[in-house]
């Protein structure tokens, strides 16, 4: 072997661990942005599960067939979830626009709830509690909060995790006829 | 051959040696023990060969969950919406295993289809979710669309 | 309003950490002495913002100001005053603000050590360390500011720190596994330093040493501190799980292991010069790897954060940056680098060498089981997961060898060793070490890995004790006076090799002689284990601070003695109204015993896991012997007039 090509291979094995690295962080940025936050609902195209959930309002056990006709939003929240204090002024804004609200407390405490909206506003034309979070199970909640479109039919339409604002809206809108 | 070079050649065969015992060694260790995951949809169409060590994953469905009153053993099924997959098991289940939760179990398919499960795994959290869970509900979802 | 002050200052932080990036080089560029001593002032006022910002979200936790979206977060009224202290670093945002105050503390160190440095090392040293400091300031304020308010609508109570993170363990884990890893960018940046300035002699490594050391014992802290906790928190016995976080802390601890021999060979006998920065950027590499790899959701772990999409793009563009610069750097410069002086393959040089491919192999194995599911998925083969088997499997054999080897080398000389001196110093040690072997063996099942092991396990013990013997000699005063006068260095050395065969003893036993049954249990029924009766007595509900609990109370008894009572519990914690196990151990030198509480199962019959772990505790006895190893060669006095006697 001479030296110039000893040298010279010795010049290209230095840049060995560069291309490792390189070929590494191409396989990373592959693999990052994958969406592990969405998930579909197993109650899409199915009725409203029934429930028995005692009312924040009169205090009453209701059902599903207490709720109203013309299709709703069912909202899981809770006074413990900082996003819900985001998305409650534009659940304000829907509800004064006419849109049926139902509020579920999910796994809160009610003098806690009532402070809250009595400062914050009730959008809601009837607050469940759910302080167990039972019902949240039977729907498949995960956090909050989260929303779902039930239309006239009685069939969950729509699922959305997170906060709503004006454009989930528009994209959420249509599912309640 | 020049000492220097017998000494270059000495370690560099040295560095060889171990190194490739080291890769042959990793490769055939990796061959034994990688599980590979599967979703319900892909055992129920008989993609998950029987009586080899793998994942499932998904929901546990509401309902399914069956103890026997003398032992520890459970059974339950998971499911991505499309397909159920019955998973037996025997021990203590994890702290955040409920009905309607997204779980992974490690184990064997039998005959029948049953993954006989050594490990069940649940989320951690409110917010967190296994990743190749979510992909399994995904893929099936697509398919059902 | 303090708050947006905190904030403030990390703005204010990242524009002196930027000119702390700029100015330094530029100087050294223009050989301007007043812009490179610029340095030394710009690293102290970065790390005082961000002191300063830091201590202000402490504040924000201590008086429970749910105003700020990351305390609501992670806080609650009713958690315990020392959680909130230590909820500042329970999540993302605040993890990150303190892997950037510890980067800042390393930065300022030096800057305050390295009076003695030359002007343009130190004025290069600085540089590196604010050109890090820039990158992960920019990282926490454009993507994840811990700072960011819920006004007006301020939530009335927090949503609660995870209670898998209210422990003691948990409040130092994180500081002192951040002190390590972190601590390795002083090695880097020094190599950095070296290379740019193309000034590649051995002066660089040591002072690079005593670093290295002190950043390996902090992180050999914080591994058994991570080890210990998950063995007593998650409730499942485990002490490790080859989990993709405890991976990512465990590789640079690997890779800083073979550095810091590498160090020793190129500051004493100036050989393997470009090997040894290419390793200190290996170790930095891995370090940043681990940040990547916990934060941005790409792998599957019980620890990870929550993922976010921007976040892991923009850490993965900081780590082609420092890690993609940094080996390209050493591409284009290290081939200018000549290693004069050569060596015998008997020397201890040779050793080292060997040392250092085993561990780099080692770090190897782990980043590859570790990365293999990404790999294959990227490759789109599918999910899988790599199991515990893999590591167990080839990790150990390879482990085993190197303690082997280990054991040696303190014995072989520079450049040549004897060989027959050599073998007669080893003859007697082995048989010695066979004997007691054999003894042990008396009482254990045979398995190969177990005479393997503890062969190993004698075999340093013995040779350790008898090179500290020979160094010792016996000529002259007391041998306690001989003894003062080794260097701490040596002492370092030998408490951490002692540690390997402590822990080693420790893993051994544990892995071939627990005993772990779950079993089903109503009151007064009881289980006989490793000759232990762990008697039932039923299950009462008790009251925390921000929890309520079933608490089980079991007695143990051995030979009709009681031995112990335990009492885990299965917490519901208020808050997130989430489920928790808290193991109940009795623990001794000798084994541990160890219970957690499963579910209910029907009226007063409960799951319950009962493990007998003999010798558990000397896993983390001798990562703690690791770590005084590591501090004690850190402090050796040679180092202290390092500069001076070099330049």
């Amino acid at each position: 072997m001479s030296e110039g090509k000893n040298s010279k291979m010795k010049k290209v094995a230095l840049f060995l661990p560069f291309l490792v690295f390189a070929l590494l962080a191409g396989v990373f940025f592959s693999q990052l942005g994958k969406d592990t936050q969405y998930m579909p609902s197993a109650l899409i195209g199915k009725t409203l599960p029934d429930f028995s959930l005692v009312s924040l309002e009169t205090n009453e056990v209701m059902n599903k067939k207490d709720l109203g006709e013309q299709g709703f939003l069912i909202n899981f929240w809770g006074t413990w979830c900082p996003a819900c204090s985001f998305e409650h002024d534009y659940l304000m804004k829907l509800a004064s626009e006419g849109i049926d609200i139902v509020g579920i407390d999910y796994k809160d405490e009610t003098t806690a709830a009532i402070k809250w909206l009595d400062e914050k506003g009730d959008p809601y034309s009837v607050v469940l509690l759910d302080e167990l979070g039972n019902f949240g199970i039977d729907m498949g909640v995960t956090g909050a909060p989260e929303t779902f479109v039930v239309n006239a039919e009685g069939i969950v339409t729509y699922r959305h995790q997170g906060i709503v604002n004006e454009q989930v809206w528009q994209e959420m809108k249509g599912y309640l006829k | 051959m020049h000492p220097v070079r017998k000494k270059r050649l000495v370690t560099i065969s040295a560095i060889l040696v171990i190194i490739g015992a080291a890769v042959g060694l990793m490769l055939y260790a990796l061959q034994q023990n990688i599980n590979l995951f599967y979703s319900p949809s892909q055992v129920a169409e008989g993609e998950a060969p029987n009586n080899v060590m793998l994942r499932v994953g998904g929901m546990v469905v509401d309902g399914s969950v069956k103890r026997d009153p003398k032992s520890l053993a459970v059974q339950f099924q998971v499911t991505d919406f499309a397909h159920k997959v019955t998973i037996e098991y025997k021990g203590i289940l994890p702290d955040l295993f409920r009905e309607g939760q997204g779980i992974v179990a490690q184990g064997k398919l039998n005959q029948d289809k049953v993954l006989i499960a050594q490990e069940v795994l649940a989320k951690h959290d409110e917010k967190y979710m296994p990743p190749e869970i979510t992909e399994a509900l995904e893929n099936a979802k697509k398919k059902e669309d | 309003m303090l708050p947006e002050i905190g904030h403030f200052a990390l703005i204010l932080s990242l524009f002196f950490a930027l000119a702390l990036s700029f100015v330094p080089i530029l100087g050294y560029i223009k050989k301007h002495k007043v812009l490179m001593a610029y340095s030394t002032p710009l690293t102290h006022v970065t790390s005082l913002l961000v002191l300063f910002s830091f201590i202000i979200l402490s504040y924000s936790f201590a008086v429970d100001d749910f105003s700020v979206l990351y305390v609501s977060q992670h806080s609650n009224s009713l958690l315990p005053f020392v959680f909130k202290l230590s909820a500042v670093w329970g999540g993302h945002e605040g993890s990150l603000l303190l892997w950037v105050l510890i980067l800042c503390g390393w930065s300022s160190a030096v800057a305050y050590k390295g009076k003695t440095l030359p002007e343009d090392i130190r004025a290069l040293v600085l540089a590196t360390l604010g050109i890090v400091t820039t990158g992960f300031l920019a990282f926490l304020l454009f993507t994840s500011s811990p700072f960011v308010r819920l006004l007006p609508d301020m939530p009335a109570e927090g949503a609660d720190l995870n209670p898998l993170l209210q422990d003691v363990g948990l409040i130092i884990h994180p500081p002192m596994l951040y002190m390590g890893y972190v601590g390795f960018s002083v090695a880097f940046a020094f190599a950095i330093a070296a290379l740019i300035s193309g000034n590649l002699n051995s002066s660089w490594a040591r002072w690079a040493r005593p670093w290295t050391s002190v950043s390996w014992a902090f992180l050999t802290l914080g591994i058994g501190l991570g080890s210990w906790w998950a063995y007593y928190e998650l409730g499942w016995g485990g002490w490790w799980f080859w989990d993709p976080v405890e991976n990512a802390s465990f590789m640079p601890w690997l890779a800083g292991t073979a550095l810091i021999h590498s160090l020793a060979v190129t500051e004493k006998r100036g050989v393997f010069k470009s090997w040894t920065v290419l390793l200190a950027i290996f170790t930095f590499s891995l370090s940043l790897l681990g940040t990547f790899l916990v934060r941005s959701g790409v792998l599957t772990s019980v620890h990870a954060f929550a993922a976010d999409p921007t976040r892991g793009v923009f850490i993965l563009v900081l780590l082609f940056l420092f890690v993609g610069g940094s080996l390209l750097l050493y591409a284009m410069r290290a081939a200018d680098v000549k290693s004069d002086v050569s060596f015998g393959i008997t020397g201890r040089e040779a050793g080292l060498l060997i040392n250092n491919i085993v561990l780099v192999t080692l770090t190897l194995t782990v980043l590859l089981g570790t990365l293999f599911p990404l790999l294959f998925d990227a490759l789109d083969m599918g999910k899988v997961s790599v199991g515990a088997p893999y590591f167990n499997s080839v990790f150990s054999p390879i482990a085993l060898v190197l303690m082997l080897v280990m054991a040696i080398g303190p014995l072989l000389k520079w450049n040549r060793t004897k060989l027959d001196i050599l073998i007669k110093q080893l003859i007697f040690p082995c048989i010695l070490a066979c004997v007691l072997t054999g003894i042990t063996l008396i009482w254990q099942k045979f398995e190969w890995i177990t005479l393997v092991s503890l062969f190993v396990a004698y075999w340093v013990l013995l040779l350790t004790l008898i090179d500290w013997a020979s160094k010792l000699g016996n000529v002259g005063s007391s041998w306690w006076q001989r003894a003062k006068k080794l260097p701490r260095n040596y002492y370092g050395m030998l408490i951490a090799h002692l540690g390997m065969a402590v822990s080693l003893i420790g893993i051994l036993f544990v892995s071939v002689q627990s005993q772990e049954e779950m079993v089903r249990m109503a009151p007064n029924d009881s289980v006989t284990l490793s000759g232990y009766e762990f008697v039932f007595n039923g299950v009462s509900q008790v009251q925390g601070p921000n929890y309520v609990a079933d608490r089980a109370n079991i007695s143990i008894f051995k030979d009709g003695q009681q031995v112990a009572s335990l009492a885990p519990e299965k917490r519901v914690y208020q808050a997130r109204t989430q489920m928790m196990t808290e193991a109940s151990i009795d623990a001794g030198l000798f084994r541990d015993l160890y219970l957690s509480l499963g579910e209910q199962l029907e009226g007063d019959t409960w799951g319950l896991r009962v493990h007998v772990k003999p010798f558990v505790r000397w896993i983390w006895l001798g990562g703690i012997l690791m770590m005084i190893g590591g501090f004690l060669s850190a402090m050796d006095k040679r180092y202290r007039k390092v500069a001076g006697a070099t330049i």
